[in-house]
């Protein structure tokens, strides 16, 4: 059925599935998973190139930079200023100004300190960024970082790696109301069903890493997350039947041959 | 003389450009950005800022992430 564009800052995707690079056995099991997936879009962290070490392979030898457009993080940063020089470090190391800004407020749960994630959006959106930041699954968190220039708003669903699935449902569904932008799932999908739950509560993509990278097989659940996509936002299209405690019979109940 | 090269202190042996240093490490440029002294250096520009005794470099790559 006809569905509208997946459109982000003016760019158009054909996939609505952003997958990581991170955690993956191998380069080549990631490449094999990213291509899997019919991703577009992958995320890349920065970090200190190793000097002492130069006999590892670059991940960009593994990455066809023609067919997916890369996606810089903050990962790792926990103050606005940090978000924000390494968003400048990853704009000068890749090919574009886009950034996924990550800016962590604790450690053992990586849940988003909110109030710096806005203030380090607001100047990166003045400094000609795209900016998509991971948040929290607050509704007016999200309404506050979309008004402050936010390319698209990317609510966790449950936390980084946790693989616990979409624990708010009820928020996903207030923010993709609350919000114009697009909305894309981050974190927290364990497995192909979780993807597809986030795709029909409303969700215009969803961004994973660890559920892919960890999987025993990474690249057919790489597979089965680009179904699952594909199925939540189908589903969420069609419109689902309301939910009912009691049964309806969907065969006729006149005509029976023993009444 | 001396420079701190991702936070560690890096012997060379005299004044050189942002690209000679690159060059020295077998780092490609289009794959690299570097800090000069807290500031980001462009691309373009690695061939003309020179590097001197007691700078802060940051050499930075992408890496697998989420």
């Amino acid at each position: 059925m006809d569905d509208t564009a997946f459109v982000i800052a003016g760019r158009r995707f054909t996939s609505r599935l952003i997958v990581g690079t991170g955690k993956y056995p191998s380069h080549a099991v990631m490449a094999q998973a990213h291509a899997a997936s019919g991703t577009e879009m992958v995320t890349v962290a920065v970090r200190r190139v190793n000097i002492s070490d130069r006999s590892r392979e670059s991940l960009l030898d593994y990455i066809d930079t023609n067919k997916i457009f890369l996606l810089p993080n903050t990962a790792g940063c926990y103050t606005a200023d940090d978000a924000i020089r390494t968003a400048h470090l990853g704009r000068e190391a890749g090919l574009s100004n886009w950034v996924k800004l990550e800016v962590i407020g604790d450690e053992r749960t990586l849940f988003p300190d909110t109030e710096a994630l806005l203030e380090a959006t607001r100047v990166l959106v003045r400094d000609g960024f795209v900016v998509m930041p991971y948040t929290n699954d607050d509704p007016i968190v999200c309404r506050k970082l979309e008004d402050a220039g936010a390319a698209a708003v990317m609510p966790l669903g449950a936390p980084i790696g946790s693989g616990l699935g979409i624990q708010n449902p009820n928020n996903i569904r207030i923010i993709r109301e609350f919000i114009r932008v697009p909305l894309i799932v981050d974190a927290g999908v364990g497995t192909a069903s979780d993807a597809a739950v986030a795709m029909e509560l409303g969700a215009d993509g969803v961004l994973m890493n660890t559920a892919i990278a960890g999987a025993r097989e990474p690249a057919a659940m790489a597979e089965a997350m680009k179904h699952a996509v594909i199925a939540g936002r189908l589903a969420y299209l069609a419109g689902r039947i309301p939910q009912k405690l009691y049964a309806t019979a969907s065969s006729p109940v006149e005509g029976l041959v023993n009444r | 003389m001396f420079i701190t090269l991702n936070g560690e202190p890096h012997e060379l042996d005299g004044p050189l450009s942002i690209a000679d240093l690159l060059t020295k490490l077998s780092l490609d440029p289009r794959r690299v950005a570097v800090e000069h002294n807290y500031a980001i250096v462009k691309r373009k520009l690695f061939p003309d800022v020179r590097v001197n005794d007691g700078d802060r470099i940051e050499i930075v790559n992408f890496v697998g992430g989420g």
